[in-house]
């Protein structure tokens, strides 16, 4: 919408909760570069000791699925029930396999 | 901190008729997905007035934040001890933290930060008017936290399920962090009542009485007053109705306020058997009109110290852009 660009680009954030677990995406900032970002990523996202490591990354070097295209794109899965363990029915005393 | 239903105070255009059968099916399938209690995300498509809608909700509460830091930034060089000092350092940070998450998820719809900015400081987008009364004692930080907090999180609560995925992503972090701020105030005031001097008690009796009425104001008008709450609710914005809201606040407060040991400014606030609420008195919205006018106590200096902050900091934030843009055109070389 704006055109002209004043403002410092924006990033994405993912925090990684606690070792052992994956980072996850948690907000955005504006940032004028990496450091910055990686830094105000501390401070707005982990004021309560949220996080163990913050990731940032441009926000215009995401590249995503295209929304309308969802039902086209991720429904073809939807009829593989046999990719799930629950599809097999096994006698009673193997079921815990 | 939040601020009074917002909503209530757009003059938005009303929705353009349809212009082509494509836009109809679109959105009859947006519609279908609001009643399904489905999520919308930043990039599927929404009706124009839905995206306004929430571009100027979420954008004025993201302004309440960031203004709500000034009354009590106000009071951090004069907290009474290293501990009250340090506990009031961090809710303040915690508003600006608020402020960012939300102007974040305004973002998303396509307002650029720059913009948002530009219609807080030249008055254009309007903030809660709670913010534009004065601190004037030490008993005003404790009534902040009890009173304002306590209605922002009964305000907020609800628009953690708002239909926009990203507000009410925002909405659940700052609600988690949110209650801190309520309890910190509670405890600040008891520590008043219980331990403080004869003056020290009358000084929170005198901020109670300064911020009661302004605090239940903050749920907006009453439902019968508030047109474009019907099409908020329509949209799964809005989810419980700024007269319930008020209604379950006063409520909760009423016991909390005899815990304490002050009154509340209402001689008309009593309990209503059959109704199992209270009642309450008349509230003056020509106060609350006027204050969101411009006309309340601190609205100028309010702005005056938002836009000097802003202006202050070009020189750094533009320093901050060349010295990254060198760094990156070295890395190129």
């Amino acid at each position: 919408m704006s055109t002209v660009q004043n403002e410092w680009p924006l990033w994405e954030v993912f925090v990684r909760s606690k070792a052992g677990l994956d980072h996850k995406h948690c907000g955005s900032l504006h940032a004028a570069d990496a450091k910055m970002a990686i830094q105000m990523g501390r401070d707005v996202y982990t004021r309560r000791q949220e996080g163990v490591s913050v990731w940032v990354v441009r926000s215009d070097q995401i590249v995503a699925s295209d929304p309308g295209d969802k039902a086209m794109y991720f429904d073809p899965a939807e009829d593989k029930v046999y990719r799930h363990p629950t599809f097999y029915e096994l006698p009673k005393s193997l079921d815990h396999m | 901190m939040y601020t009074q239903a917002m909503d209530t105070i757009g003059k938005d255009e009303a929705p353009k008729a349809l212009r082509s059968a494509e836009e109809a099916q679109l959105q009859e399938r947006f519609d279908a997905r609001i009643d399904a209690g489905d999520f919308i995300e930043a990039k599927d498509w929404m009706p124009e007035h839905y995206r306004k809608t929430l571009v100027r909700q979420i954008s004025q509460h993201a302004h309440s934040e960031i203004v709500g830091m000034l009354p009590e930034g106000n009071w951090i060089s004069r907290a009474p001890t290293l501990k009250r000092k340090a506990i009031l350092l961090a809710k303040v940070q915690d508003e600006g933290g608020h402020g960012l998450y939300l102007y974040a998820a305004a973002e998303t719809l396509g307002a650029s930060r720059d913009q948002l900015f530009d219609a807080l400081h030249t008055g254009k987008a309007k903030y809660s008017s709670i913010f534009n009364y004065p601190t004037l004692s030490w008993a005003d930080m404790g009534t902040i936290g009890w009173l304002v907090d306590g209605a922002a999180i009964m305000n907020q609560v609800p628009i953690c399920r708002c239909s926009y995925a990203p507000y009410a992503r925002a909405m659940i972090r700052i609600c988690r962090e949110e209650s801190f701020h309520q309890r910190q105030g509670f405890e600040a005031l008891l520590t008043m009542m219980t331990h403080g001097t004869e003056a020290q008690k009358a000084m929170v009796q005198d901020a109670v009485n300064r911020w009661w009425w302004p605090s239940i104001m903050m749920f907006g008008p009453p439902d019968d007053e508030s047109p474009n709450s019907a099409q908020s609710m329509r949209w799964g914005i809005k989810r419980v109705s700024n007269d319930e809201l008020r209604q379950k606040f006063i409520d909760a407060t009423v016991d909390q306020a005899k815990l304490l040991g002050v009154s509340l400014p209402d001689p008309d606030l009593k309990w209503n058997e059959a109704r199992q609420s209270h009642d309450f008195g008349t509230i003056d919205w020509s106060e609350f009109k006027r204050v969101l006018a411009g006309d309340g106590p601190c609205n100028k200096e309010r702005l005056a110290a938002r836009v000097k902050a802003w202006d202050d900091g070009a020189w750094v934030r533009e320093a901050a852009m060349a010295h990254a843009n060198k760094q990156a055109m070295k890395e190129a070389a």
